[in-house]
């Protein structure tokens, strides 16, 4: 399969919406555009699961490379491993369920739809990428949307939120830029497989990795360059919230992990101070998260504590927590979009999110009320849900790693689990049970078009949950091809 | 040799052509000025079809006028400009008493930078300088009921002369160590020889005016401002990128024996112009002048590209301001409309843009990523290639400066977006209807900012004809 259909389809979306009139074509355009992608991805998936099957061990699947800038060493190279394949996969139900949650959209509606599909669009083109020039070219294609959105769609302190978001993102592209800079004027390429195979010196390692990995910890929410999250999250309309947790995070966390592959030795020595801002973000984001009252804001923050493990795995450089933090990325994505999506299902009939405000909701919405809580039970890593086996890898593989500092920073992360139960329960318990108000009391339970995405989502964290071999089939070959002769270098030295 | 003069300056004859067919309009009959007007398009697109129809080489006049077809691409790109800047101006010119005085004034001082372009003798290109500047600063004046077009033509004029004046000194100290004017032989004769050093410390503070790097921008804001939109884009495109490709042209070909030096100006140059264009550009509330401090932090990533001193290095350079025609043209062109129609040209007055013209706030917005070098805007390509060739000297400091610059730029850039989509107004710029002909050009423009940047067969092109050290 051609890969490039993963941007044409969302391309072509995107074109037919600027000529469609009226809401009511536009989302028809947009979840067609939506299933389609949903499809081309599952297809993608059983064609892929195919060929590792008959025995093709290459590292990169379905590649193409057409030469772009001759003259500058661009090429438009594309190509999937099962680390893109999980993250294109999240991206595509994610993809579905917003536009889905979108459905009453009716304020610009034609503007919307095309930003959320442009959004779209920058994530799969990113996860296909192999030339790192064309990686950041549609990691850059997916901010300006998010800007937008943010800043007409959104509410409370909206354009604030969005100049904020915007600004920490692209200072994160220009650091990574800076980062491609030195790793292509000393490869002179900027071709992942070729560089992977050329190796980088230590010593350029060592100057640019800093400048890469912080560059896309800025988008993956690393500490202490998380400020944009909460505020951006809480602003933006739902659907904008859930590609913002689900894939735009995520296109940090893969960002990040591609660096850490292709920089070992620095990542390796700098991994003390990724894995202590990584518990400090773990940590931090479960207690912000108890001082909050607006059901988005806990989301938000709680993100920032449940990305810091994505940032956990990568820096302890093993198979397993490598494996773990891929895993986590897709877990996170599902079920931060389904909280998003209760949240704003909630909020939509409410017109609150201020958790003191509600109340009682499970007499009057059983349906949303269920999803909200089987979003927060993922959240605080209930077994059954993906979040458990995710953040349950994270573990055994930074267990593995036997220095005691590591180790320390295992069982503190750990122990955030505890708080999370606590901020959890309490928001869900406070916002289901007990008294409803006389104003909420008419209130009616979700439409078909919220059952449906709030079902997809569902179904995804519960394959993750109750399967995990599922999934850690699709990565784990991948994860083991990329960390293997990361593992020897790091061993022989 | 005839033969030689009618192929080789085609370019510079039919505009000198269309400059006297504007002198006896003027003598003739009165005409309407819609018809002037669409006179003038078509001749300037017949101009530059004329430069673009086969590319040539060769000297004349005993090597003062070269062209080549790096050259003939370089005054097509500037055809190309004042084309659209035409097309954009007709609402403007549409009610005004002098337009064939206006043309006149423009086709003068572009036909000046044909000349400086093609210089090959720094008489000539001397010359060439001071006909591109004069004119222009009749053409700033040109809102005579407003006194700050004039204050601007006069500011315009005395920091045109003083450039002038150390420019002059400059070429007299290289002329007086070398004993020549001419450009192929004055490269023999330049050395580390300290005169020669303040000679061209003294030539790079003139290109300096003349294409506003700080500290010599002082003057460009307020001439910005104060002049008619048509002119301002004109000045802000036309004339820089003029200058822009002398500039490179000379310090690759000319002053290549001092390289180390020039590289060290340069960057000082790159690093103050940047910052000081984005940290003023911030504060601006009139559009034109936040153009104007936008545009000066474009040259300072312009610099940072020539400081590469690679063939990429100038090929960049040429298509940045390809790009840059484009971007910039059509940000002037939504600001030139709108001023022409509602007199309105702050900021402030942009917000709810988008409620009432959603066209023009498209048009403006992608104007303005472009700029900022947001993909996926050719504008993003632009700078990226700037910013690649001058990665290429190794000084990576100089690089993490420039990128964390591009953050500040895309905060002011931001902003007008943000006033257009997302703040309210009470009272917004009300619906416009623009006229077809600067519809076309915006769709020129549009389709240039999306186009180009994937269009590789461009930037191949460029590149192929381009020189490095």
């Amino acid at each position: 399969m051609n890969l490039s259909l993963l941007i044409l389809v969302p391309l072509i979306t995107a074109l037919v919406i600027l000529f469609a009139k009226g809401l009511k074509q536009i989302r028809v355009i947009g979840l067609v555009g939506a299933v389609t992608q949903l499809s081309l991805a599952t297809w993608l998936l059983k064609l892929y699961m195919g060929e590792r099957a008959s025995g093709n061990n290459d590292t990169h699947l379905f590649e193409s490379n057409y030469t772009w800038f001759t003259t500058l060493h661009i090429n438009y190279h594309i190509g999937i491993d099962g680390i893109s394949l999980a993250m294109i996969l999240l991206t595509a139900v994610i993809v579905v369920a917003g536009i889905l949650v979108s459905w009453t959209m009716d304020k610009l509606s034609k503007e919307y739809f095309f930003l959320l599909v442009l959004l779209s669009m920058g994530a799969y083109g990113f996860f296909i990428s192999l030339d790192l020039f064309t990686l950041f070219f549609f990691l850059e294609v997916a901010v300006i949307p998010k800007f937008l959105l943010i800043g007409i769609w959104g509410s409370g302190n909206k354009t604030n939120s969005a100049m904020k978001l915007a600004l920490m993102l692209m200072a994160g592209s220009a650091l990574v830029f800076v980062g491609l800079m030195g790793i292509y004027y000393s490869t002179n390429t900027f071709d992942l497989v070729q560089i992977t195979h050329m190796g980088i010196s230590v010593g350029v390692q060592k100057f640019f990795f800093p400048f890469a990995f912080v560059g896309f910890g800025i988008f993956a929410a690393l500490f202490p360059f998380h400020t944009w999250v909460p505020d951006g999250h809480a602003s933006a309309p739902t659907a904008a919230s859930m590609f913002l947790a689900g894939i735009s995070m995520k296109l940090g966390g893969y960002g990040c992990l591609r660096i850490a592959a292709l920089m070992p030795e620095a990542a390796n020595s700098y991994g003390w101070i990724i894995i202590t801002l990584a518990t400090i973000a773990i940590i931090y984001g479960a207690f912000a998260t108890m001082m909050q009252t607006d059901l988005k804001y806990i989301n938000a923050y709680s993100s920032i504590s449940h990305c810091g493990f994505v940032i956990l795995g990568i820096g302890m450089m093993n198979k397993t927590a490598v494996n773990g933090a891929v895993i986590q990325m897709v877990s996170h994505g599902l079920m931060t979009a389904l909280f998003f999506a209760a949240i704003g299902m909630i909020y939509s009939r409410t017109h609150t999110r201020l958790v003191a405000q509600l109340g009682g909701l499970l007499k009057v919405m059983p349906f949303i009320s269920t999803v909200f809580v089987i979003a927060g039970l993922c959240s605080l890593g209930l077994p059954g849900f993906s979040g458990f086996v995710a953040e349950m890898t994270v573990f055994m593989g930074s267990w593995q790693n036997p220095s005691g500092a590591y180790r320390l920073a295992t069982i503190l992360s750990g122990a955030s689990i505890v708080v999370t139960a606590v901020y959890i329960l309490r928001a869900t318990g406070k916002t289901i049970m007990g008294p409803i108000s006389n104003e909420h009391a008419l209130l009616a339970d979700a439409t078909w078009n919220e059952k449906l995405a709030a079902g997809l989502l569902i179904t995804g964290i519960l394959i993750i949950g109750l399967a995990p071999f599922l999934i850690n089939q699709l990565i784990m070959p991948s994860t083991n091809i990329l960390m293997s002769p990361i593992t020897k270098a790091i061993t022989l030295k | 040799m005839l033969n030689n003069i009618f192929l080789l300056m085609r370019q510079e004859l039919t505009l000198s052509v269309l400059i006297f067919l504007l002198l006896f309009i003027k003598l003739g009959r009165e005409r309407s000025n819609a018809s002037i007007l669409n006179f003038i398009n078509i001749a300037l697109l017949l101009n530059l079809i004329i430069g673009l129809l086969l590319s040539t080489k060769g000297d004349l006049f005993s090597g003062m006028f070269t062209t080549n077809a790096l050259i003939i691409l370089e005054k097509n790109i500037l055809n190309l400009a004042v084309l659209i800047i035409s097309m954009q101006s007709y609402a403007w010119l549409k009610n005004n008493n002098q337009v064939i005085e206006f043309y006149l004034l423009l086709f003068t001082s572009l036909l000046g930078m044909f000349f400086l372009i093609s210089s090959g003798n720094l008489l000539i290109f001397y010359l060439g300088l001071e006909m591109s500047t004069i004119p222009l600063a009749a053409a700033a004046n040109f809102d005579l009921s407003k006194r700050k077009s004039s204050e601007a033509a006069m500011k315009l004029i005395l920091s045109s002369a003083f450039s002038s004046g150390i420019l002059l000194m400059g070429i007299s100290f290289l002329y007086g160590t070398s004993g020549t004017l001419t450009f192929s032989i004055l490269t023999a004769h330049i050395g580390n020889n300290p005169l020669q050093i303040f000679a061209f410390i003294l030539l790079v503070s003139g290109f300096a005016f003349k294409i506003s790097a700080v500290p010599f921008h002082l003057w460009t804001a307020d001439v910005y401002e104060g002049a008619p939109v048509a002119v301002t884009s004109f000045l802000s495109v036309v004339s820089k990128a003029a200058v822009l490709f002398t500039f490179v042209s000379i310090l690759y070909k000319v002053f290549q024996p001092i390289a180390s030096t020039w590289y060290l100006i340069l960057m000082i140059l790159a690093v103050v112009t940047i910052f000081i264009g984005n940290l003023f550009a911030i504060r601006q509330d009139n559009f034109k002048r936040f153009l104007a401090f936008s545009s000066i932090a474009q040259v300072g990533f312009i610099l940072i590209g020539i400081s590469g001193s690679s063939i990429a290095g100038s090929a960049s350079l040429i298509y940045f301001i390809l790009i840059y025609v484009f971007s910039n043209l059509a940000a002037f062109g939504v600001v030139s409309v709108v001023s022409a129609l509602t007199g309105k040209e702050n900021i402030s007055d942009f917000k709810g843009f988008y409620k009432t013209n959603p066209l023009l706030s498209w048009v403006l917005t992608i104007a303005l990523f472009s700029l900022a070098g947001v993909p996926p805007t050719a504008g993003f390509f632009g700078k990226l290639f700037l910013m690649m060739a001058g990665a290429a000297k190794g000084n990576y400091g100089f690089i993490i400066f420039a990128a964390l610059n591009m953050v500040i730029s895309f905060y002011y850039y931001l902003r007008v977006v943000k006033a257009i989509f997302m703040e309210e107004n009470e009272t917004p710029i009300e619906k416009i209807s623009i006229p077809l002909v600067s519809k076309l050009a915006m769709y020129i423009c549009l389709v240039g900012i999306l186009v180009t940047g994937f269009a590789t067969i461009v930037y191949d092109y460029i590149y192929s004809l381009s020189f490095g050290l």
